[in-house]
């Protein structure tokens, strides 16, 4: 166990050597040409925001089946099937009737792998409806599959929206993720104030123009909408003239003889000729502008606007004008999002934590090392130089896979610290009895390093379970732990049986039979 | 130099009794008084703040949250004279400005500027699922250690490895609810690496008791344990000593986020480090273990 061939001497040198350099580049900006890598700090440590949001699809799902209740409309007529009483029962079912004569041929076109009615999705190996026949009557709710398509499809939109939102604003370097098929994560290092994300990614800005009645005949239908400062209501048509989805570009400006703040916009092709037919046919109609279901403001139409553009008035602040308009370049949301998670640290905190952190990091050190070098001497002094290698070591392998160094991480180095020496400890302390009955002490050693051999895997290896378990199952913080938990047990073992065993090679080798304690 | 022998076995019994006591005292505690749940587990909101008035006191600032009708707050002083961590039952998802329009009221009632250190807020479905999550973390990582001790022990070391396990963790939690001390996610943390840490020391101790088993067939398990737990006796300590030292300043000098934590896991070294002495070692005795016991394991 005690030989060490040079080959051996030299790659175990050059290995250490290369993580301590890692190491060391986290703290200077020599070589940062040939390794420019660091350890992330959380958000815990540089200050920032997490926020976890939430879709919620309830709306999405009522507006799909009231979709789907037109098209069937259209879809029982052309086949002529009759059809009764076609509703939507408690926002989640699509009820009919259907005559008796009908119902095997109407069974067939929503259960028939086809079927162009009731999608079929071969890897669930399911329909996008589940259908419920009672005598004549069919019920249809969206299958689990189905469900989850709907989810998944309104989430990678909402992930589209809230990463140009926030890159809109131009935050330092954000993290944007998926969680689970209806949540997003956000992560905003630097951030004091979430204040401003949290407005703009509460918003759906759901942009409509849309015409003001005066009384209720419409064929489309009309709703009831108050303005955003609650001081009238409205009739207002639901025929959408333009939507936000015909926005080109939307920007605030001051509107040079009102001295008001604006918001100029320019529509699409699409957009415009509408625009401009709408505003020709309609001179003298208020059309009121309609954000989230709240009317912004409704202008008297003046005359035909003709080149897709135009402007927005409101009681605008240049802010609230700088926020709508990046709410409406950057797009509505399919549905509207809840914050369901918060954690912000402020970067005084941050720093706080990071001081705190570092000195309890060397007051346990040091506790550790003048312990170890008063109970085994100079074999505690072997196991202290370990130990200091260790450490560089385990911050070097963090940074070459630049990993995230979060307080609760902070604790595992320490933690890595106080527990590290054992196997060293289990080691040392096998030499002694076996040096009871050997005289020749390379013997002793050598036997003190394999009985030893399996207690130590052992001990690392409950550790290391529990680290893996806290990886899987922890957030944030949390996870930072495991990981400096985890990886601390490598660069124990490797410390131990390659750092610390050579320099006890050498000591050993050079004081073959001297007596005394060890 | 022969080392002096303790006897450690004359008190199996003994402890056995104290240790069941600890762990009816704790089960009921926990099953009556309960565990104090941070936002973390139970939803609500916290927030650290920093006031440069030393005049304030803790009930002027309760009475300012109060009338904000946040539900159950408490307000306590943190770490140092200007920090207060301020926790309610109260978490607005709805209202993007819940927290600046705390800040605001709070200004406008008490008049100077707060500056908001840190804010958690967890919806009651995100706490449900951490709590959730946390139990099977726990409930995961005893069970991948009984795996484990299963594969690489006969039954009974198992037994009495696991028996010492679930001693460590209900007892700690007790300890966590008679103080009533916040149950966060870093106290999930340092639960399992306290169930990695116990059985550690545990397993040691039973690498020896084998070991011994195999060269001394004419011992009584009894007295093998004994000799076993003392020949591994000064590494036990002094790993003991090495990680309490580093857990110690943690807790002293670590700050105030990092305290639960540190003392969940001072906590769980020691009654780690008991419990293999007095728990997982006279569980061997009660079963017989023998030299038959691992031969027999041996031949299959």
């Amino acid at each position: 166990m005690l030989y060490f061939s040079k080959i051996r001497i030299f790659l175990i040198s050059l290995f250490t050597l290369i993580f301590v350099i890692f190491a060391l580049s986290n703290f200077t900006n020599i070589g940062k040409k040939i390794f420019d890598k660091k350890i992330n700090l959380g958000l815990d440590l540089q200050g920032g925001s997490y926020l976890l949001l939430e879709i919620d699809n309830q709306p999405i799902i009522e507006q799909k089946l009231q979709n789907t209740l037109l098209t069937l409309r259209k879809y029982f007529k052309d086949r002529n099937i009759k059809y009764q009483n076609l509703r939507i029962q408690n926002d989640k079912f699509i009820v009919f009737d259907i005559n008796s004569n009908d119902i095997e041929k109407t069974k067939n076109l929503f259960t028939d792998e086809n079927s162009d009615i009731n999608p079929y999705y071969i890897q669930f190996k399911s329909h996008q409806f589940d259908l419920e026949l009672d005598k004549n009557t069919f019920k249809l709710e969206f299958s689990k599959y189905g469900l989850i398509q709907i989810k998944n499809s309104s989430l990678d939109q909402a992930l589209e929206i809230v990463r140009r939102r926030i890159n809109e604003v131009g935050t330092n370097e954000p993290n944007i993720l998926k969680r689970g098929n209806d949540r997003i994560l956000v992560e905003l290092p630097g951030l004091d104030d979430p204040m401003r994300i949290k407005n703009l990614l509460g918003k759906t800005a759901n942009l409509t123009f849309r015409f003001i009645l005066k009384n209720t005949e419409e064929t489309f239908g009309v709703e009831n909408l108050s303005f955003e400062d609650g001081s009238e209501n409205a009739l207002v048509s639901k025929r959408i003239v333009i939507s936000g989805e015909n926005l080109l570009d939307a920007q605030p400006k001051m509107d040079n003889q009102t001295n008001q703040t604006v918001v100029t916009f320019s529509l699409d092709r699409v957009g415009a000729k509408r625009f401009g037919k709408a505003t020709k046919t309609g001179i003298g109609k208020r059309l009121a502008i309609v954000l989230d279901g709240k009317i912004v403001s409704a202008p008297v139409i003046q005359g035909a606007i003709i080149g897709g553009s135009g402007q927005i008035t409101g009681n605008f602040t240049f802010q609230s004008a700088t926020d709508l308009a990046l709410l409406l370049r950057s797009g509505a949301l399919p549905a509207p999002l809840n914050i369901i998670e918060e954690r912000t640290v402020g970067p005084g905190l941050g720093q706080d934590s990071i001081d705190a952190g570092i000195f309890a990091l060397l007051i346990g050190f040091i506790l550790v090392i003048i312990f170890m070098f008063f109970k085994y001497r100079l074999l505690g002094l072997i196991a202290n130089v370990t130990l200091v290698i260790n450490l560089f070591l385990l911050l070097g392998i963090l940074t070459l896979f630049e990993a995230t160094l979060t307080l609760p991480g902070i604790a595992g180095i320490i933690l890595t610290v106080g527990m590290a020496v054992d196997a060293n400890v289990l080691i040392f302390e096998r030499i002694k009895e076996e040096s009871e009955n050997e005289k020749n002490r390379i013997v002793a050693f050598d036997r003190g390093y394999d009985k030893s051999k399996t207690a130590v895997i052992d001990a690392n290896i409950t550790t290391l379970i529990a680290a893996i378990i806290l990886f899987m199952m922890g957030s944030g913080p949390i996870k930072g732990f495991s990981i400096t938990l985890g990886v601390g047990i490598f660069t124990t073992l490797f410390s131990v049986y390659y750092i610390a065993r050579l320099l006890t090679s050498i000591y050993v080798t050079k004081n073959k039979y001297k007596d005394g304690a060890i | 130099m022969k080392k002096k022998t303790i006897y450690f076995n004359n008190y199996y019994k003994l402890f056995n009794f104290i240790s069941i006591f600890l762990i009816f005292a704790s089960l009921f505690l926990l099953s009556f008084k309960g565990l104090n749940y941070g936002v973390d587990f139970k939803g609500g909101t916290i927030i650290e703040l920093r006031t440069n008035d030393k005049n304030l006191t803790i009930s002027k600032l309760r009475q300012s949250f109060r009338i904000m009708n946040l539900g159950d707050i408490s307000v306590k002083k943190f770490g140092n004279e200007n920090d207060y961590l301020i926790k309610f039952e109260k978490k607005d998802s709805n209202n993007v400005n819940f927290i600046s329009d705390i800040k605001q009221k709070l200004e406008n009632s008490i008049g100077q500027i707060f500056d908001f250190r840190r804010v958690e807020s967890v919806g009651p479905k995100v706490s449900a699922e951490l709590l959730r999550s946390g139990i099977i973390a726990i409930a995961l990582s005893l069970a991948a250690m009984l795996f484990y001790i299963w594969i690489r022990f006969e039954w009974q070391f198992s037994l009495g490895a696991i028996l010492a396990l679930f001693h460590d963790v209900i007892i700690t939690l007790g300890f966590f609810s008679l103080f009533s001390l916040e149950i966060n996610l870093s106290i999930v943390a340092a639960v399992l690496t306290i169930v990695g840490y116990s059985m550690n020391d545990t397993v040691v101790i039973f690498d020896r008791v084998r070991e011994n088993l195999k060269k001394f067939a004419d011992i009584k398990i009894f007295e093998l344990t004994n000799i076993s737990i003392n020949e591994t006796l000064s590494r036990t300590i002094i790993t003991s000593i090495t990680t309490l030292l580093a857990l110690l300043s943690i807790y002293f000098f670590g700050g105030q986020i990092l305290k639960g934590f540190a003392f969940a896991m001072i906590l769980g070294v020691v009654f780690g480090t008991y419990s293999s002495i007095y728990i997982a070692n006279p569980i061997l005795v009660y079963l017989r273990v023998s030299q038959k016991t691992i031969i027999k394991e041996d031949k299959n």
